[in-house]
């Protein structure tokens, strides 16, 4: 195809000397660097861009630019597939591929157009008043049939390759838009020295300027846009960003913008994101966000060819690009006569101007003295043509048809709207103006003034001077002064005048919110059922809810419902703003926390000596941790079981790192773990260590871990791995808020000490052989819950005497830089004692075999009697969670606390989660008697054992038979309830 | 997105800081009744306007603050330490 819509003059934003090759479903075009998606594709003739979204009408794009409801395409192949964009945001690069959206199997015969037919069902509320029953119809049936017809684009299934980027600015001034008032604002400014930011949404300065008529200070306007912007980057307290949409307003002048920052290039150059998300703190803002022309409600106006009149100048202007050859202007304001001047003179034969304003405006008869024919006090009837416009029937605004003229294009104008979005996402209501008929800014709440046609002054005159003093007077605000300067002048001033028709009357379908395919029939049915409000409105019809967040059509929707109600606008109100302005990518607010950049990975000291060894690992919160390490051909079952019992039989050794490890110091620290713990610490000598259990306020256990006295005024307390940072925190609430006055201090060393448990009949020997003579580890010197400070190799080094798996045991703290030496040490002297590396899973079977409560027993609702340590909580001093733990309900005696089980078929096995019944039969709620926490296949059992949580415990069920049913595998094993000390229930072991 | 100012640090980003509820509650002497620690965890006022808070600078310097917040406008009036007394403005809504 050739670029015969394409005029030899204009084109502000072309580059003609950069030819550029893209396809749309499959046909190649050629358009300029410069061009987008739209304005390339009008350039070949091309106006059928997509299908509606409930109808499958034909559409070609409505606008040109951000708010566009029509021309939504599908871009890029494969991974890099995103649907759902606009063509009149996309800038064209060599090798673009764009897909139309919503047809099959193809744009110009699309099989579900036939829903037009359907379309007297399909009105506002079809889906809640047709999918009603039966219920169970909904997922297989009217979900999947919705799904089909409604989605419109495809996303893409893998992976999306791209980045972005998060990224934050601070600013004295932050100025929404580079149109001429935001320009004339930036430039008043930027002599004063605060630091200016000004954020564009599209490619370039300029706004709705146009290039053909307007002056600004002698030179065309967009000149002086450019000249001014060529100024501004002179001076280095202003940036200007391009690309970049302010698309939420939120406290404390908090902006979210969204930079697009490689999207025009086919390939993201070298470590350039995609898209960048900014979050901009202002000062103070200024919204210069312009206006949004406002389409014509009358029959067929959603005819692809039929166009707002703005857009048709601005493809003319910005892209050389004509909407069409023969066009009809049908307009009910000033502004459509620019656009008339402007194509007539790129040689766009203008057939008629509809005016529905009776009285003659020196603008009419500028045009009319030109040659052009104007038909006042006219509106639109229907657009007729089948897949594309090929004429117009006009009528007087009462409603007599007066002629069909033939034409290949109708720019429509049906009034601005002042964009109040950033301005009414404050919170501040915006205000209906009569005589504009439009919203303009309420009174700002927030540090932000709007000028311009974003305030509702249309003129171009208003724009630069309100631009102007915005900027000094912002500036001042900030204490920054101002260079006197002359605000810039336009070459004229212009009064805009209005008059609304909102329905040009007809029978057919008029459309008012094209992406949703919400026609003024609708707005209408839905004020008749009762639905008045405005937001009930909006959610029955689904006006103004499609990604272009009915920007142009949110006034026409609410004048309709006005005149159904038979109230004014003002009363009807608008529905509320709230963020995105317009569509972001979910990766954008993604960034770069995907995959395993989510959240930090924690490594031990010990990771590769692990790794070296074939562990495999596990998340244990951020931290990875050994979960097993499996011999050639062994699985994890047979890898567990071979590390539980070798541990028992010779020695094992465990990387114990992750544990929480707080030091405490002070004269008070005693006193402060006596408040911290249910049982007392001021007793424990120096160089003992002592398990402890702390409650939460509500009197539940919180967390457990042993806590060792290293001097009189100095303690060393471990958590769990999963409570490190919970336990903290807490620690601070107590210390800062409810107890300041006592003299503590203590903070984290969770990653300053590396820590390894070697456990087994083998221990002794082995760690002795490591750190040589130096340290005595007899049981005299020390004995069980002994703790020693030793000099290892010039570093300071902690060993203690605790076990959790029962058996001799030692606990060797490090520096986390001497960790690997450490490690390799024992491992040295291990091979000679048959030391084998073990993970958390055979760490949990040993647990156990002997009783010991972790994780899955402290699950929040567990009290310290359900867990069977009732005796440790001393009366006879006060700690966090005491006054709580006696509450009624906590000491009754049939809550379910701590058994054991043993599994009773060797050929069954049990299972984490099952619940507890005495029969197999009628396991129910009712019949529920707890629940299974803990399961191991055990060596020093040799069988499936268990911890659960059963009503009445063991005094009521020792040795009797329950069913652990698990209804998802379908299984119930017997299990007989045994105390949950399963092994060396005395502690001779340890004692060695 | 909130600045709280920090007593220690200074204006800092809400996202360094934690969310720890109401700070106007204060907890009763040990010897005190179990109702009266019971309100203490549990009953909470839900205030539409001025509200004083806690806030855990957990990604700075981890002191516990107190902020005065309105939970309407999200206007914050004062920060303080754990000990200080903010007084709530009389007025509601700027």
């Amino acid at each position: 195809m050739s670029n015969e819509f394409r005029t030899s003059k204009a084109g502000v934003r072309l580059n003609r000397d950069k030819k550029i090759a893209f396809k749309f479903d499959g046909n190649i075009y050629h358009g300029f660097e410069g061009d987008t998606l739209a304005s390339a594709l009008i350039a070949n003739g091309v106006k059928l861009m997509g299908r509606s979204f409930k109808y499958h009408r034909p559409r070609g794009c409505l606008t040109a630019g951000s708010e566009e409801p029509n021309a939504i395409v599908e871009l890029r192949t494969g991974a890099n597939r995103e649907p759902n964009t606009r063509a009149t945001m996309i800038e064209i690069f060599d090798g673009l591929e764009a897909h139309s959206q919503n047809r099959f199997p193809s744009l110009k015969f699309d099989i579900q157009s036939v829903n037009q037919l359907l379309s007297p069902f399909l009105t506002a509320g079809f889906y809640y008043k047709t999918f009603m029953w039966p219920a169970s119809f909904w997922e297989p049936v009217y979900e999947k049939f919705i799904r089909r017809s409604a989605g419109l684009g495809k996303a893409a299934t893998e992976p999306d390759p791209d980045t972005y980027e998060h990224a934050h600015l601070h600013c004295d001034i932050l100025i929404v838009g580079a149109g001429p008032s935001g320009l004339a604002a930036a430039k008043s400014a930027a002599g004063s020295g605060a630091r200016v930011v000004i954020a564009e949404e599209q490619s370039d300065v300029g706004g709705m300027v146009s290039s053909e008529l307007d002056q600004i200070d002698g030179v065309s306007a967009i000149s002086w846009c450019q000249k001014t912007l060529a100024e501004l980057s002179t001076h280095q307290n202003v940036t200007f960003m391009p690309r970049t949409v302010v698309f939420g307003y939120y406290d404390h002048n908090v902006m979210a913008a969204l930079e697009r920052v490689t999207d025009h290039l086919l390939e993201p150059e070298q470590d350039q994101p995609r898209q960048r998300l900014w979050t901009i703190r202002a000062k103070q803002v200024i919204l210069a966000c312009g206006s949004q022309e406002r389409p014509l409600v009358f029959d067929n106006n959603d005819l692809p060819g039929v166009m707002l009149s703005s857009a048709t100048r601005a493809f003319a202007e910005r892209y050389a690009a004509l909407p069409g050859k023969r066009i009809v202007i049908s307009t009910n304001n000033d502004d459509a006569y620019c656009t008339a001047e402007v194509l007539k003179n790129y040689g766009v034969e203008i057939i008629a101007i509809i005016d529905a304003r009776t009285n003659m405006t020196t603008k009419m008869q500028r045009l009319e003295d030109m040659g052009v024919r104007v038909l006042t006090g006219a509106i639109p009837q229907k657009a007729h043509g089948w897949q594309q416009v090929s004429g117009l029937s006009v009528q007087s605004v009462s409603g007599e048809f007066i002629e069909k003229i033939n034409c290949d294009c109708v720019a429509v104008s049906g009034g601005f709207s002042a964009d109040v979005h950033l301005a009414s996402q404050t919170g501040a209501a915006p205000i209906w103006d009569d005589d504009l008929q439009s919203f303009v800014p309420a009174k700002p709440i927030r540090a932000e003034c709007s000028v311009g046609a974003g305030h509702g002054s249309f003129g171009l005159a208003d724009c630069l001077f309100e631009g102007h003093q915005a900027g000094v007077g912002v500036a001042e605000l900030l204490g920054f002064k101002a260079e006197e300067t002359k605000p810039p002048a336009a070459d004229k001033v212009e009064l805009y005048t209005i008059s609304s028709v909102w329905r040009c009357p007809g029978a057919g379908k008029a459309f008012v919110d094209f992406q949703n395919d919400v026609t003024a029939k609708d707005i209408a049915l839905s004020a008749q059922e009762g639905f008045i409000s405005v937001e009930h409105t909006k959610r029955y019809t689904t006006l103004g809810m499609a990604t272009d967040q009915g920007k142009t059509s949110n006034v026409n929707g609410l004048a309709l419902l006005a005149a159904a109600r038979g109230e004014a606008i003002e009363k009807v109100g608008t529905t509320r703003f709230r963020p995105p302005y317009s569509p972001v990518a979910i990766g954008a607010f993604a960034g770069r926390e995907r995959g395993l950049e989510f959240q930090p990975t924690r490594r031990t000291a010990l990771h590769e000596c692990g790794e070296k060894l074939g562990a495999v690992f596990v998340e244990a919160g951020q931290w990875l941790r050994p979960q097993y390490y499996p011999k050639p051909g062994e699985d994890i079952m047979a890898a567990i079981y071979r590390e539980a019992k070798q541990v028992r039989d010779t020695a094992g050794i465990c990387d114990v790192s992750t544990l929480g490890k707080i030091e405490i110091f002070g004269a008070d620290a005693a006193e402060f773990l006596n408040r911290l713990y249910i049982n007392g610490w001021k007793m424990l000598a120096p160089g003992k260590a002592r398990y402890g259990v702390m409650l939460r306020e509500d009197g539940y256990v919180f967390d457990d871990g042993t806590t060792s006295r290293l001097a009189d005024d100095h303690f060393l307390m471990t958590t769990t791995t999963a409570n490190a940072g919970r336990v903290l925190a807490h620690m601070e609430h107590a210390s800062q808020v409810l107890w300041p006055e006592l003299d503590i201090h203590f903070c984290s060393a969770t990653e300053q000490w590396c820590g390894v448990a070697v456990a087994g009949p083998n221990a002794r020997k082995i760690l002795a052989g490591a750190f040589g003579d130096a340290l005595d580890i007899s049981n005299d010197a020390l004995p069980f819950m002994g703790v020693k400070t030793f000099n290892w190799l010039g570093t300071t080094a902690r060993i203690f005497r605790i076990s959790f798996s029962g058996e001799l045991a030692f606990e060797v703290n490090v520096p986390w830089s001497s960790g690997e030496n450490m490690w390799n040490a024992i491992w040295e002297v291990g091979q000679e004692h048959g030391l084998i590396p073990y993970g958390t899973e055979a760490l949990s079977v040993l647990r156990i075999e002997k009783g010991h409560v972790a994780g899955n027993e402290l699950d929040g609702r567990t009290t310290v009697a359900d867990m069977g340590l009732g005796k440790m909580m001393s009366s006879k001093k006060e700690f966090i969670g005491k006054a709580l733990s006696q509450r009624e309900g906590m000491m009754s005696n049939d809550r379910a606390t701590l058994v054991g089980l043993k599994l009773k078929d060797a050929n069954e096995r049990l299972r984490g989660g099952a619940h507890l019944f005495e029969s197999r039969q009628g396991a129910n709620s009712e019949t529920d008697l707890g629940w299974v926490t803990s399961v191991a296949d055990s060596p020093a059992i040799n069988g499936w054992i268990a911890l659960a949580y059963v009503k009445g415990g063991l005094d009521e069920h020792e040795g009797k038979t329950l069913y652990a049913v698990n209804p998802l595998y379908g299984e119930a094993p017997a299990v007989e309830v045994c105390s949950p000390h399963f092994f060396d229930a005395k502690g001779e072991r340890l004692h060695v | 997105m909130h600045q709280i100012n920090c007593p220690w640090c200074g204006k800092r980003d809400e996202a360094e800081f934690q969310y720890q509820g109401d700070a106007s509650v204060k907890r009763p002497e040990p010897d005190a009744s179990q109702d009266e620690f019971f309100n203490y965890v549990y009953m909470r006022d839900n205030p539409k306007g001025w509200h004083t808070e806690w806030w855990h600078h957990i990604g700075g310097c981890r002191q516990w603050i107190k902020v005065v917040r309105n939970t309407i406008t999200h206007e914050i009036h004062a920060t303080g330490g754990p000990q200080d007394d903010l007084e709530l403005p009389k007025a509601d809504v700027k």
